[in-house]
């Protein structure tokens, strides 16, 4: 009997995803745990497996089809001495029939900076019909138009559709400051687009970042506090810590010892260690830190979790594993889904200082500049010390003035008595 | 004897009918379509289509009277009535068998008779039908269509006598062109005929009993459609209430109130088109749940009249009486009955409506003033034939288009033109409507040059204040 391969869910939220390509053809003969496509959302791209062997009798759904509802039938497999099979149509959003499921997601590749995403976002991949008024009213009034089932000529969505929808909360997964709309697409200035100017399509993972990001800017009340650590003791403590590491494989670098110490500093003030949500807050009970990672598909965030409880080798060795996996695009769903508090550093381009952009629904990010030689004073001497500038970004409605301050007292602790961290 | 069991009958055979019938028949329903005089009805035989034939010619007469501004000579013009209507009747004779082409060709089986719900058997409705050779035939059909459409309105001391006192009827094919006129109502039709004779050379007085001329039609447009009838000889009495009609001889004396003060006129002949009543009579609608309001019948957005597989459309179901109304609500009944997946009832906002006098008007959606009533905030944009290149070289620089936005959503929520070829114009605005598109949309839109349709785009962007030729 053949056997249907259905749209696998990527995660618990995905309804419908974009076939990004095939690895069989009609008529290969396929084993159970072989590849047989990679699905892409707008979070990442996973390879599918078969689970049954067999051979491909028909490919229903073409490469590069976008909007195929999880549960549609994607292809269907024959099973020994079976010629041919009625052709399937391509239907979006096909029933599962029982007895088919044959296909399941495996390593997955091309994350985004996205700790889980509604349903709604996932589908921003997709066209969607709607009358130019309908996209106004939509927009001024904050309603996601992916939410609506249209009523129009071919499920257009129109004007009714719009007026009768309420406004939907801010598409976050802990839905931000009040039922305030998302402000109107900004009414930007007209892009003029010379000869010689090139037009790339948007790919999946910047239009999240795109979204996220405007969604943190508009939405979170950032306020930025930055202290000047001194790191000779890091450094010096890092280069005893590595020539025990070393001989067995790992070697830590500043960051991983920025990232322990910020998790120390996290376990020491739980307050910020938490997240904002319309009505309560959530405090988390682990330390997981996300780590920006760049990509030349965008940026990443890995997650090394309960990074307080970890050994400077654990972390540097799950690390560089994480970024190793985030660049060729092999970092599983729950590795970078999640995470409480976000490191980005930009020290290694030089770059001193800045203040980034909060990942919601974390409350704090930590911009860490470039370590560098500078003449600071001490007991009214002017002498050389390595210092490395931290800027915190953090939400106000989360954490206070005086909570981050004292946050970075505990985390400047960390980093100038470094023994500290170790106990 | 030919079938007389069917999956839909349609009863009347004007545009709203045989439009339903050819769809319900492309749909595989096996159709009839039963008619008591003439295939294509009022619109085709005695409205919409004779009426332009004969303002073409006053059109084209006008144009000649006016030869020397466009530097021709012409002597001698004169014209021959008889001709003329000859021409009118043609050109509806030649449709009318066009529709009866129609039916042919989509295997749409045609009863000349008039038929009567008579009651239903074994789930089929039934209709007794009095053919025009006085035998009766019986049919059944899952499905009844009413499209019987309406006749003009007589009220009480206006009654028309098919000789001095006409409806359109008459004033569509008069053995002689009347040398004075009284035209009572200022809708369309009264309008049409009233530019109509006057163009040919009448003395002509319009009488409305509301405060202006082309009551339905934007204000600005009453105005200045007033004042450009007026220019042409016109004479308009607005507010005006006609007591009586005082027949003598070959003349009509009315007694005509208006502003206070009362006053005769007399003239040669009476046009009445002050409304229509729907021909809701002898449809055998007496003990069905079909409801009869205003001699309308009772329709929901889909057609249905409560009394089960009874639908109405048309001017029988109610205004706006416009064929374009009808054709589409026959569609969409056909549909709905069918099955058809995505009918949607129609909007009334989005039903463009067309006067062919000169100057012609068309509109469609709300008013400035009923916008405003509506509570809306608006923008409103206008722009001159004067303004523009085209307008100014056909030699018609008097006019305007006039566009009314929602000022929070750019929705647009109406559109009024007055002036040359108006009435092909409004299209345009039809699909912009349709299509839901806001300001943007339309601002953005490419119009040719030179043409009329410029005024469109410049009366967009005028209500946004960027118009850019005046």
């Amino acid at each position: 009997m053949s056997i249907n391969i259905l749209m696998p869910a990527l995660s618990p939220t995905m309804t419908e995803g974009k076939l990004a390509k095939w690895h069989v053809a009609v008529g290969d003969a396929v084993k159970a745990g072989q590849v047989i496509c990679e699905i892409e959302t707008d979070k990442a791209t996973m390879e599918v497996e078969a689970v049954d062997e067999g051979k491909i009798g028909q490919l229903v759904v073409a490469e590069g089809t976008e909007g195929v509802k999880v549960n549609a039938v994607i292809a269907v497999l024959l099973e020994d001495g079976e010629k041919d099979v009625p052709k399937v149509a391509a239907a979006p959003a096909a029933a599962a029939p029982a007895t088919a499921t044959a296909a399941t997601p495996v390593a997955a590749a091309r994350p985004t900076p996205a700790p889980a995403l509604p349903p709604a976002a996932v589908s921003s991949g997709t066209r969607l019909f709607a009358s130019p008024l309908a996209k106004r009213i939509a927009a001024d009034k904050g309603i996601d138009l992916s939410r609506l089932k249209g009523s129009g000529p071919n499920g257009r969505i129109v004007k009714a559709d719009v007026e009768g929808a309420k406004p939907g909360a801010a598409p976050v997964a802990t839905p931000t400051a009040a039922p305030a709309p998302r402000p109107a697409a900004p009414a930007a200035q007209p892009v003029f687009v010379a000869p010689g100017d090139s037009r790339l399509p948007h790919s999946a993972v910047r239009k999240v970042i795109a979204r996220r990001m405007l969604e943190s800017k508009q939405t979170v009340p950032h306020f930025y506090l930055t202290v000047e650590l001194e790191i000779d003791a890091l450094l010096a403590a890092r280069q005893a810590i590595n020539a025990v590491a070393e001989k067995k494989g790992a070697k830590v670098s500043v960051n991983d010892m920025v990232i322990k110490a910020c998790a120390k500093a996290l376990r020491d003030h739980p307050e910020c260690n938490a997240s904002w949500t319309e009505d309560e807050m959530i405090r988390y009970g682990a330390v997981d830190i996300s780590v920006a990672v760049a990509t030349d598909r965008g940026l990443i965030t890995p997650i090394v979790r309960n990074a307080d409880m970890k050994g400077l080798a654990q972390i540097a060795t799950e690390m560089k594993d994480l970024a190793a996996r985030a660049k060729t695009g092999k970092l599983k769903l729950d590795e970078f889904q999640g995470g409480g508090f976000t490191i980005s550093n930009l020290g290694m381009f030089g770059v001193q200082s800045f203040a980034a952009i909060i990942n919601p629904p974390q409350a704090m990010i930590l911009a860490v500049g470039a370590g560098e030689e500078r003449a600071v004073v001490r007991k009214g001497q002017m002498v050389v010390r390595t210092m490395m500038s931290c800027t915190l970004a953090v939400d106000h409605r989360v954490v206070d003035g005086a909570m981050g301050a004292q946050f970075l007292q505990t985390l400047r602790a960390y980093v100038e008595q470094p023994a500290s961290m170790l106990v | 004897m030919a079938d007389t069991s069917f999956d839909i009958i349609v009863v009347g055979g004007g545009p709203g009918g045989y439009v339903a019938a050819i769809r319900a028949a492309q749909l595989g329903l096996k159709t009839a379509v039963v008619e008591r005089e003439h295939m294509g009805g009022i619109c085709l035989n005695w409205g919409c289509i004779p009426t332009k034939a004969l303002l073409r010619t006053s059109e084209v007469f006008s144009l000649i009277k006016h030869a020397d501004a466009f530097g021709l000579s012409v002597k001698d013009v004169s014209f021959d009535a008889e001709k003329i209507v000859e021409r009118s009747r043609k050109v509806a004779s030649q449709l009318s068998n066009g529709v009866k082409g129609l039916m042919k060709k989509n295997k749409i089986t045609v009863f000349d008779g008039a038929a009567k719900l008579a009651g239903v058997e074994g789930g089929q409705r039934k209709l007794a039908v009095a053919m025009d050779d006085k035998s009766t035939v019986a049919l059944t059909a899952k499905n009844v269509i009413l499209a019987t459409g309406a006749r003009a309105r007589q009220l009480p001391g206006l009654e028309s006598d098919g000789k001095l006192v006409w409806t359109y009827k008459e004033a569509m094919v008069p053995p002689e062109f009347p040398k004075s006129l009284l035209v009572i109502g200022s809708g369309a039709i009264g309008i049409e005929f009233a530019s109509f004779y006057r163009t040919m050379g009448a003395e002509v007085t319009v009488a409305e009993v509301l405060d202006r001329i082309l009551p339905v039609e934007d204000e600005e447009v009453s105005a200045f459609a007033k004042r450009a009838f007026e220019k042409q000889g016109m004479k308009i009495l607005t507010g005006a209430t006609v007591a009586n009609l005082k027949k003598a001889g070959n003349k009509v004396t009315a007694t005509i109130a208006a502003g206070g003060k009362s006053q005769e006129i007399t003239v040669d002949r009476v046009i009445s088109a002050v409304g229509i009543v729907g021909n809701v009579e002898n449809l055998g609608l007496e003990g069905t749940k079909v409801k009869v309001e205003k001699t309308h019948i009772v329709i929901d957005q889909w057609g249905f009249t409560g009394e089960p597989n009874v639908y109405a459309i048309g001017d029988v179901a109610g205004p706006p009486w416009l064929a374009h109304k009808a054709m589409h609500e026959g569609v969409l009944v056909v549909e709905k009955i069918a099955g058809v997946k995505g009918v949607h009832p129609m909007n009334s906002q989005n039903i463009p409506g067309c006067t062919y006098c000169q100057p012609q008007v068309a509109s469609i959606g709300l008013t400035e003033a009923a916008a405003k009533a509506n509570g809306l905030q608006v923008k409103v944009g206008k722009f001159p034939f004067i303004g523009n290149g085209k307008a100014i070289a056909l030699g018609e620089p008097e006019g305007f288009i006039k566009t009314v936005f929602d000022a929070k959503t750019g929705e647009l929520l109406g559109a009024h033109m007055i002036g040359a070829e108006v009435t092909e114009l409004i299209q345009g605005y039809s699909v912009a409507k349709t299509l839901e598109t806001t300001e943007a949309e339309l601002m953005a839109t490419v119009f040719p040059h030179p043409t009329l349709s410029e005024m469109m785009h410049e009366s967009v962007l005028a209500a946004y204040g960027r118009t850019l030729h005046i």
